[in-house]
């Protein structure tokens, strides 16, 4: 039962920490927000490298191949395209 | 590499998406903060590596590359405008490939997994196909491939219905058989769910919509981190479920809605009604009137709409506050969480047009300001301002609006008097105290600010 509950629990335990930290970003913030956090979502890439890398060959490897790609295009363009945006964000004198 | 090693670094991993996320609580940190979390995510990549399940790179390589170039070309050459397009695409994108880690996961080893990994198998497989072909249905709606007014199929509900139905009986035949023709029929019928959801939303509601599936994304990295039993899954799919979550909750009170509201009920379209003024007069002003009624202001709050992107007015609405902040005005700006096509996107916008952003005030900051306001000068806004939503039994009543009424006079750019997505009429084009400069929102202030520099 444990190796279904331990799971669940740090599921549970990182959706509280996620409200509490992200109620924190001002609105003015949150086209970043959502950006960024998108690609943090991305780390199904760690999935997909497993899959594509276990060499067995076959429709694992194609459907690993496939998933890379995706979540490679996930973080790599959502990390860029927030630190672009985060670098617009200027304060006082122009 | 060590397997207690690799936990460790993939804990670390976590740690800096969170903190990275912490950090997105300041403009002054955000920076930092995204460069934190994609620091985590090149630990977990680089530990992923040196697992010793992977043998073979090349086709890793080959994907790292090609997804790798896609994202950085997208990345650099997307204009702001199209943010909420690309945000979309890329949500679909990471929806995606949870669920084919789901598949391949299923294909290597299905017949001797336990009934917990089949089951989370089925849902990583269902939501990421979900969140693939609902965000680019949504992408296309946003791009303007596809119409951005709703479209209902006839027996909508009983299709959907069915739609459920099957996909649940194919995640039953996935989950106590670890069947890999269940999986592709589920994913099939998880993409067509997808489809038939998200067409019937209207193009004004997608801000809702990508914020919703922003969350799916989240959650279909959980599912997959529960098939290969890995934390950092679980724990970076469930952060950015919560922050979908609670993206979408503010775009739906903000549109004085509910979510199922919003995905159910086919409103939205982008529909531009007849002009409904009745007998009453608006009061129109040239732009000479503007200039001289925001000129002589000591302040002045400019409350974008959408119509002020649309028209990419962004540049000059800067420099017509350049022009009175030498005459000596202060000039501030009122965001709507809904004023761009999705969560703080117009400050976005404003920000790439060298505006500092601690001249963005958001709703609750500014509406108390607004009754020691000279003017409000709404730009392409309209429902958002609209004292309606004060007022019981409308379609905005209870919405939360800029209390522009309240300044001591308003000054509204707009092209007519047709009402917004609500299709009501906006009382505040009719007020004493309101001017109506009838432009384009680019062209109006560009004539402002040559008559204000004529002053």
């Amino acid at each position: 039962m444990s190796e279904l509950l331990i799971p669940i629990t740090v599921f549970v335990l990182a959706s509280f920490v996620g409200f509490e930290v992200i109620t924190k970003v001002p609105p003015t913030l949150h086209t970043p927000l959502m950006s960024g956090s998108n690609a943090i979502s991305g780390i199904s890439i760690v999935g997909a490298i497993i899959a594509a890398g276990h060499g067995e060959g076959g429709a694992a490897t194609v459907l690993g191949f496939l998933a890379v790609t995706l979540a490679t295009v996930n973080v790599v363009g959502g990390f860029l395209v927030t630190d672009r945006m985060l670098k617009m964000f200027k304060r006082g004198d122009r | 590499m060590n397997p207690t090693l690799a936990g460790f670094a993939y804990l670390i991993a976590a740690v800096l998406f969170i903190l990275g996320l912490k950090r997105l609580s300041s403009p002054a940190t955000a920076l930092r903060g995204n460069r934190t979390a994609a620091l985590g995510m090149l630990i977990a990549i680089v530990v992923t590596l040196l697992d010793r399940q992977v043998v073979g790179y090349l086709t890793i390589v080959a994907g790292i590359v090609v997804g790798g170039g896609v994202g950085a070309f997208l990345a650099q050459k997307v204009e702001m405008t199209s943010m909420p397009q690309l945000v979309a695409a890329f949500n679909g994108f990471g929806g995606g490939a949870s669920a084919f880690v789901a598949v391949a996961e299923l294909i290597r080893g299905g017949d001797v997994a336990a009934t917990r990994t089949l089951v989370s198998i089925g849902l990583s497989v269902f939501i990421g196909a979900v969140t693939l072909s609902g965000s680019l249905v949504a992408f296309g709606k946003l791009q303007g491939i596809i119409g951005g007014k709703p479209f209902v199929l006839p027996f909508q509900k009983v299709l959907d219905g069915a739609l459920v139905v099957a996909a649940a009986a194919a995640l039953v035949s996935v989950a106590a058989n670890g069947s890999t023709p269940g999986a592709w029929l589920l994913f099939a019928l998880a993409i067509v769910l997808g489809v038939t959801r998200t067409m019937p939303i209207g193009g004004a509601d997608m801000p809702v919509v990508i914020s919703f599936l922003n969350s799916l994304s989240g959650v279909a990295a959980s599912a997959a981190g529960f098939v290969i039993e890995s934390n950092a899954l679980i724990i970076s799919g469930a952060l950015v479920g919560a922050s979908g979550l609670i993206l979408t909750n503010i775009m739906v009170k903000a549109m004085n809605r509910t979510l199922g509201n919003v995905l159910f009920s086919a409103f939205g379209g982008e529909t531009e009604g007849g002009e409904l003024s009745g007998d009453r007069v608006a009061r129109r002003a040239s732009p000479d009137d503007v200039a001289v009624t925001l000129a002589y202001a000591q302040k002045v709050v400019v409350v974008p709409g959408y119509g002020l992107a649309v028209a990419q007015a962004q540049h000059t609405i800067r420099e017509l506050a350049d022009q009175l902040e030498a005459k000596g005005v202060d000039v501030r700006y009122a965001i709507h969480p809904v004023a761009g096509r999705m969560p703080g996107h117009m400050n976005v916008l404003l920000a790439e047009a060298d505006i500092s952003y601690d001249k963005l005030y958001d709703l609750d900051d500014i509406n108390p300001e607004f009754a020691h306001t000279d003017v409000a000068l709404v730009v392409g806004a309209n429902d958002v301002v609209n004292p309606l939503a004060r007022e019981p039994n409308n379609p905005i009543t209870g919405m939360p609006i800029l209390d522009v009424d309240r300044a001591r006079s308003v000054v509204v750019v707009k092209r007519s008097l047709s009402p917004g997505f609500a299709g009501i009429d906006n009382p505040l084009f009719y007020l004493d105290n309101t001017l109506m400069l009838f432009a384009d929102a680019k062209k109006g202030l560009a004539d402002v600010v040559t008559a204000v520099k004529e002053l």
